[in-house]
């Protein structure tokens, strides 16, 4: 049940920011573009998390591989799952009046992005954006 | 609950988005737009984008319901001020903002709303 305050949202915009905070602090030189486009692809998956998961977590990773260097936000809910993900994937397809544009938009916007999810089991959202 | 304010610039109205905003917020600010246009029979609307660093489907989609509603009662909506790194994300997430016009700035975007709605409006 949606609460009829504005803690949701809050919370979406808190989660939001955090995403922004740890991106500004970070070093490894993604441009202000990539950045964007991670903290865009974040804002949706944290917003998915809040309105479809009943909320979840999310867990910021700094990567680096030789000299390239990256960031990964792995999005975990306990909610009810998505059982068929292709049709979550599509461009419009919503079960809530968005747009439906948030996982296609996330997998458009990063380097990586892997979705796994069942009915019952939750959902995790594991994106990346390297430099 | 705070609310955005909304500034009446002669024939136009103007609304400067610089908060995260939640649903509500969000909801609000298309009822009050919607009232507004209504009472003062706006033909304009201009929403400033310029200090948002990010925007996402959800704010994408309050400023395509702001359109349409705004367009129902005769009003044109251009959004202004989108910072360059914001156009070329939302262009990748898939966001189109159908019959949303854009400008540079306010003072560009009031002379595109006159031009578009004539010299008696």
């Amino acid at each position: 049940m949606a609460p009829t305050d504005g803690s949701r949202g809050d919370r979406a915009a808190a989660a939001q920011r955090r995403g922004h905070r740890a991106h500004a602090r970070y070093e490894q030189g993604l441009s202000l573009v990539d950045q964007t486009k991670l903290v865009t692809a974040a804002s949706e998956l944290a917003r998915n998390a809040l309105d479809y998961g009943g909320g979840g977590e999310v867990r910021i990773e700094r990567m680096s591989e030789g000299a390239r260097r990256g960031v990964r936000l792995v999005f975990d809910d306990r909610g009810p799952g998505i059982s068929d993900l292709e049709l979550a994937m599509r461009d419009g397809y919503t079960t809530g009046g968005g747009l439906g544009l948030g996982l296609g938009g996330a997998r458009r916007l990063c380097n990586e992005f892997l979705i796994e999810s069942a009915a019952g089991r939750g959902t995790r959202v594991t994106i990346a954006r390297w430099r | 609950m705070e609310r955005i304010p909304i500034l009446k610039m002669g024939r136009f109205l103007l609304v400067t988005i610089q908060v995260d905003m939640h649903d509500q917020l969000a909801i609000a600010l298309q009822d009050d737009l919607t009232a507004r246009i209504a009472r003062e029979r706006s033909r304009g609307v201009l929403i400033d984008i310029s200090s948002l660093d990010v925007v996402d489907s959800f704010i994408g989609r309050m400023i395509s319901t702001i359109s349409a509603m705004a367009r129902v009662l005769d009003a044109t909506t251009v959004v202004v001020g989108m910072q360059p790194a914001v156009a070329i994300t939302l262009v990748e997430l898939g966001l189109h903002l159908e019959g949303v016009l854009t400008a540079l700035n306010v003072e560009k975007g009031m002379a595109m709303l006159r031009k578009h709605v004539g010299p008696e409006g």
